[in-house]
């Protein structure tokens, strides 16, 4: 048998993996174009341009954007903006956050021994394998108790009592984003030769600017990763999200599961597409940024 | 310079937990004191405490016990930022995200340096190594030879007073390891400075160095200049590391002054030779080594003292040298003659089973403490 003919089953099975992948991803952006607003069939494009928004029934016959009518239409949805700007500040705050953390932790992991690093090493994973919505009752029973005394022990009253909002989401999803950074970090850290350090220690540095100049640049790689996966992390985070958001701190996905119980309008597959090219375009930019920086220069 | 020696380690014992909890002494007990401008080598196979070493005069371990001094002054706990002392690695360990000429210039900056002084002092140090025109390359676009001068340069654009070598050579083929062997040689030579050169390679050790340690288990066997090491080897560990070395064990029979008598149980007779300790007492046991080289096949049969029958298994022919094994009462030695005649006939050359007789001169038979 001809060893490069590909055996059939494994052409089905990729055709299958590729489609189940990417068939809805296909299927959501193509519906945020459609001219039904009841969006249960794609019904054909909006065609056709016009001063206002023409409605014929359910059906969208012109519009001042045309085909993108439901992008317009999300753009001038104030909850909309208003969820995806607590959306990207819990992702940045987090991020940033959980990076910092998450790579201490890595680096500390890897070049001490001490008693409980075995411990240390295994509760990594407990927030990884322990269901989100455990994770999330724990964290809500665990927020509203504390405030709950300190707003009593305080005597705080009105606006300054404490309350879940923005800031618990960003305090629960480090939370659960530090193990994945630091995991990533510390694959990353796995062939990394001590002696790049002894040689800068060597030539004069101290710890601090060996660290900088050193260390940092060439593990820069590998807290990108793992911040990059703890900011998508953070962005599609619905359990966690669900049980510690206040009053003003609605993220996109609470803001669009709260649509679904609703009504189904393409405006939700707009804001997905949306999403979804934001987020595609920064894994394309930051593996961009890799490639170059591993990528020789030629002279 | 302020002191006679570069670096001093007086009675340092460095003590590792090894992974199964038990205390090991990487480094145990060694005092050495290497002399201003030297090129001193630390020979020993891995885990003889050699590496440690270098370490602890780098700055990267310090000393469980005892005290490593760099130009006369105690180092305790000096972090390696704070020595003078400069470290080429075994990996190199360049910055693969900095150019060649970031490389060198990193070590100037952390001293501060003028941006003008840095280019200056890392282009002389560039052409010292013979890299001029590699400025703006990175590490791996070089081959290993060149990233091995690089290395060496990083190091030496500081003007340490002594350069720390840890097996530099390891990682280049052999004939890129000879040349780079004269190079580093001259380098030394005309710079003045003190190398310390750890190697597992005895002949680099033997071509390079004006004084080697011999090191084994931690301790150091023998301190002193490569002829010394080879022609007068201290004890048995020695004897067999540098070189080849063919062996016979005994008993003394009698002493006086340099020379002493070793009865040998397996030829049932008496060897003449060198005793290689003073205080050797009659009827120690001992080791008496005779180099491969240094035995002579006698051209005729002969009897008497320092002449032994011996039969022959196999004769090796390698172009310069024909190397013959043969079997002394039980006990295999090896024999090297030097091919000084150019000659065809097979008849010249020794066949299995031959007997001949060697030659062993006392002042080629070294006696030697076992261990």
């Amino acid at each position: 048998m001809n060893p490069h003919r590909r055996s059939p089953w494994v052409i089905a099975a990729t055709v299958l993996v590729y489609f189940f992948l990417y068939a809805p991803i296909v299927v959501l952006i193509l519906y945020s174009f459609n001219a039904s607003r009841a969006n249960v069939k794609f019904e054909g494009f909006i065609t056709s341009f016009s001063d206002r928004v023409e409605m014929d029934g359910s059906f969208v016959k012109a519009s001042p954007c045309g085909p993108f009518h439901w992008f317009c239409d999300l753009s001038k949805n104030d909850d909309v903006l208003e969820a995806a700007g607590n959306t990207l500040t819990i992702a940045f705050v987090a991020t940033i956050i959980s990076t910092i953390i998450g790579t201490m932790a890595a680096l500390a992991l890897q070049r001490y021994d001490f008693k409980i690093k075995p411990f240390s090493q295994l509760s990594l994973y407990i927030p990884i394998v322990i269901p989100e919505i455990v994770m999330g009752i724990g964290i809500l029973t665990l927020f509203s108790q504390t405030f709950g005394w300190l707003n009593e022990a305080l005597n705080l009253t009105g606006d300054a009592r404490l309350s879940m909002g923005i800031g618990t989401v960003a305090v629960s999803h480090i939370a659960f984003m530090v193990p994945f950074v630091t995991l990533v970090v510390q694959a990353r850290l796995q062939g990394f030769d001590k002696s790049y350090e002894e040689a800068a220690m060597d030539l004069g540095a101290n710890e601090w600017v060996t660290f900088w100049r050193v260390t940092f640049p060439m593990i820069l790689p590998g807290v990108l990763s793992g911040a990059l996966l703890a900011f998508t992390l953070s962005l599609d985070d619905f359990v966690i999200t669900f049980f510690t958001n206040g009053p003003g701190s609605t993220t996109l996905p609470i803001y669009v599961y709260g649509l679904l119980r609703r009504i189904i309008t393409p405006q939700v597959n707009a804001l997905s597409t949306v999403w979804i090219l934001t987020v595609f375009i920064a894994v394309l930019l930051l593996q961009w940024l890799q490639s170059r920086e591993q990528k020789p220069a030629h002279e | 310079m302020t002191s006679e020696f570069a670096v001093e380690m007086r009675d340092v014992v460095k003590k590792f937990i090894t992974p199964e909890g038990n205390e090991l002494n990487a480094v145990d007990h060694v005092t050495m004191q290497i002399k201003n401008g030297e090129f001193f080598s630390m020979l020993g196979s891995s885990g003889c405490g050699k590496t440690t070493s270098l370490r602890m005069i780098a700055g990267f371990e310090w000393p469980t016990e005892g005290e490593v001094y760099i130009e006369g002054k105690s180092t305790g706990h000096t972090p390696p930022f704070q020595r003078k002392v400069n470290t080429v690695f075994q990996s190199y360990a360049l910055f693969q995200h900095m150019t060649v000429f970031q490389n060198i210039a990193f070590g100037l900056e952390m001293e501060g340096a003028k941006e003008s002084e840095i280019k200056k002092r890392v282009g002389r140090a560039l052409e010292m190594v013979q890299l001029t025109g590699m400025e703006r390359r990175r590490p791996r676009q070089l081959s290993g030879g060149q990233q091995q001068r690089v290395a060496v340069a990083r190091a030496l654009v500081k003007t340490p007073d002594v350069l720390l070598l840890d097996e530099p050579l390891g990682a280049l083929d052999l004939k890129l390891r000879k040349e780079m062997q004269l190079e580093l040689k001259a380098l030394q030579q005309q710079l003045g400075i003190t190398f310390i050169y750890v190697t597992h390679d005895q002949e680099e050790a033997l071509t390079m160095s004006d004084r080697i340690a011999v090191m084994s288990k931690g301790r150091v066997q023998q301190l002193a200049t490569p002829v010394e090491i080879y022609e007068r080897p201290v004890n048995k560990f020695v004897a067999d590391f540098i070189g080849e070395s063919n062996f016979l064990e005994g008993k003394i029979k009698h002493i006086s002054g340099n020379e002493a008598l070793v009865h040998i149980p397996v030829l049932n007779a008496e060897i003449r030779g060198m005793p290689m300790s003073n205080n050797f007492v009659n009827g120690e046991e001992v080791s008496v080594s005779i180099r491969p080289e240094k035995i002579r096949i006698a051209e005729q049969a002969a009897k008497g003292e320092g002449l032994f029958q011996a039969k022959v298994l196999t004769s090796v022919y390698i172009g310069s040298d024909t190397h013959v094994y043969a079997d002394l009462n039980g006990t295999r030695l090896k024999v090297m003659e030097q091919n000084r005649i150019s000659r065809l006939d097979p008849s010249s050359f020794y066949t299995k089973d031959q007997v001949i007789t060697l030659v062993f001169m006392p002042e080629n038979t070294l006696i030697l403490k076992k261990d």
